[in-house]
């Protein structure tokens, strides 16, 4: 250790970070370059470690390659792109439309058809209330499930105080829509049905391309609300016959802020725009594109379309490995959602006679969720699970654990580990185990305020 | 210098320069890709060789750069290193 910083003394450069990162010489080739002597400004507290990150539902990290694909507009590429008169506007103007070629690709649609939000939440409040506002005269009646993410639901709720008529269609136990249910529910006054694709907290995949059909034979939108499904698992918006669908940039390893909207051109898809202004984005959202981060959502899609089957097999094989390790050490464990119509990056568990808050608390060391980030703030179990019929119990005691590109064995091994020690101990600890393992059964207890 | 030096050389010039990143799971990963993109494109003939190895030099001046950035930006190490 004494020997490698004499050495770098030498050399006229004392570098903290070439002593604090292990893996490297970095410095070697830059010696006397003044930027050598950089400081580390994102440096914790000394020796406490970071947890494993296992939520990838909430957010994903940035891509190395989309950071490289944006720095160039952070830094000399500044220009407005909707300025015409000069080189900084066409170049900036470049690269967006380039990064709205890439987002319209990983969909099978046409980059005109793309518009930049500023997310998956502002995308589907510009469709479900602009397509509900638009065609109001004729046809008030709204179709969602109860699973849906709290954006569309508020929206929903928002539309209902309007004056609308919304259904809630009920999942099945296994987390999926009924589709005779769904062509029972339409009715000639009908102009939406908007149906996510994967669900953030449990992982089902809904049954998209059939529910597209039954939309197109009854001549009724159908938006989806594809944000933790993009570049996960193939869309084709022309297949499924999707009419609108909403992408958030930070679920597929792009930037926070950013996000997109698709709207057929094909039979036409009218809106009545929310952000009104300078008619930016074909009218429908006004403003400034922001191209830093419309060329990473590009550059994200791009990548996501490339890796795709790496990636599916990749977390395919991490979800074998910790499903396989968690039930075959802790007993009484139920997956949450239909094991098959899945994404396996996302694994919601139910550990019975185990309080989730507790367990959360316990392993610390891995960063997961038990309920969405949008409902974590709340005492009460996500509606989701509830809405699946799960009880009290088992809805307080899940976890969500998210896998991804960047997720190790390694990590998936100790999880398993963590897991399995505490478990057991917070389960030593529960009465009800203990009367579990007696063989009673808990819900033949009759239980009385002292 | 003949092809297959060529792509051997850009290989041991990506693992080489993989291994500066700071962060575990980008670090983890470039080792991981690196190694299965150039097994599984083992056998492909000369054409489709040279865009591979068009690919692969503009990447390893993307991972030199993001190893730099991140190594400027890095925090502290994770529970599994």
């Amino acid at each position: 250790m004494n020997r490698s910083i004499l050495k770098f003394v030498k050399n006229g450069i004392i570098s903290s970070s070439s002593r604090i990162n292990n893996n490297g010489f970095i410095n070697k080739n830059n010696n006397n370059r003044w930027f050598a002597t950089l400081p580390q400004p994102n440096r914790g507290i000394a020796g406490e470690k970071q947890p494993i990150y296992l939520d990838m539902q909430s957010t994903t990290p940035i891509d190395p390659r989309v950071l490289d694909a944006m720095l160039p507009l952070y830094t000399e590429n500044y220009g407005n792109p909707h300025s015409k008169t000069h080189a900084y506007g066409w170049t900036s103007n470049d690269l967006v439309e380039d990064a709205r070629e890439k987002v319209s690709k990983i969909i099978g649609a046409d980059s005109k058809e793309i518009i930049f939000t500023s997310g998956a939440t502002e995308s589907g409040n510009i469709a479900i209330k602009g397509v509900a506002r638009f065609y109001k005269e004729k046809k008030n009646h709204i179709i969602t499930t109860v699973t849906e993410h709290k954006c569309i639901l508020d929206s929903c709720r928002h539309l209902e105080m309007e004056g609308f008529k919304v259904t809630y269609l009920p999942v099945g136990e296994n987390g999926l829509v009924d589709l005779e249910l769904l062509k029972n529910t339409i009715t000639p006054q009908t102009s939406l049905v908007t149906i996510m694709a994967v669900n953030n907290e449990i992982g089902v995949v809904q049954p998209i391309k059939e529910i597209g059909k039954i939309c197109r034979e009854n001549g009724v939108f159908f938006h989806t609300d594809a944000a933790q499904a993009v570049g996960k698992i193939p869309i084709d918006v022309n297949d499924m016959n999707i009419d609108l669908l909403s992408i958030s940039g930070h679920k597929i390893y792009g930037p926070k802020g950013v996000g997109a909207l698709f709207v057929r051109r094909r039979p036409r898809v009218r809106i009545e725009p929310i952000t009104t202004g300078g008619g930016q984005e074909r009218g429908i959202r006004s403003g400034t594109v922001p191209s830093t981060l419309a060329v990473g959502l590009g550059a994200a899609c791009d990548i996501a379309l490339k890796e795709m089957n790496h990636d599916a097999a990749w977390v395919k094989y991490l979800y074998d490995r910790l499903l396989k390790g968690i039930t075959d050490n802790i007993p009484n464990v139920k997956v949450n959602g239909d094991l098959n119509a899945r994404y396996y990056g996302n694994l919601n568990i139910s550990f019975s006679y185990v309080e989730g808050e507790s367990l959360l608390m316990a392993i610390k060391d891995v960063a997961c969720s038990s309920g969405s980030a949008c409902t974590s703030s709340s005492l009460e179990p996500s509606y989701v699970l509830r809405s699946l019929g799960v009880e009290e119990d088992m809805a307080h005691s899940s976890i969500r654990f998210g896998i991804g590109r960047f997720t190790t064995e390694q990590e998936i091994d100790y999880t398993i580990e963590i897991l399995k020690k505490n478990v057991q101990r917070l389960r030593d600890m529960s009465p009800l185990w203990e009367m579990v393992q007696e063989g009673i059964d808990i819900k033949t207890i009759e239980w009385s305020q002292i | 210098m003949s092809q297959k030096s060529v792509v051997l050389h850009l290989y041991r010039s990506l693992v080489r320069e993989s291994k500066k990143f700071s962060s575990y799971n980008f670090r983890e990963y470039s080792l991981r890709r690196v190694s299965v993109g150039f097994r599984e494109n083992k056998n492909k003939d000369q054409n489709e060789t040279k865009e591979l190895i068009q690919d692969a030099l503009k990447n390893l001046e993307m991972v030199k750069r993001q190893a730099f950035i991140n190594s400027m930006y890095s925090t502290n190490k994770l529970v599994v290193e």
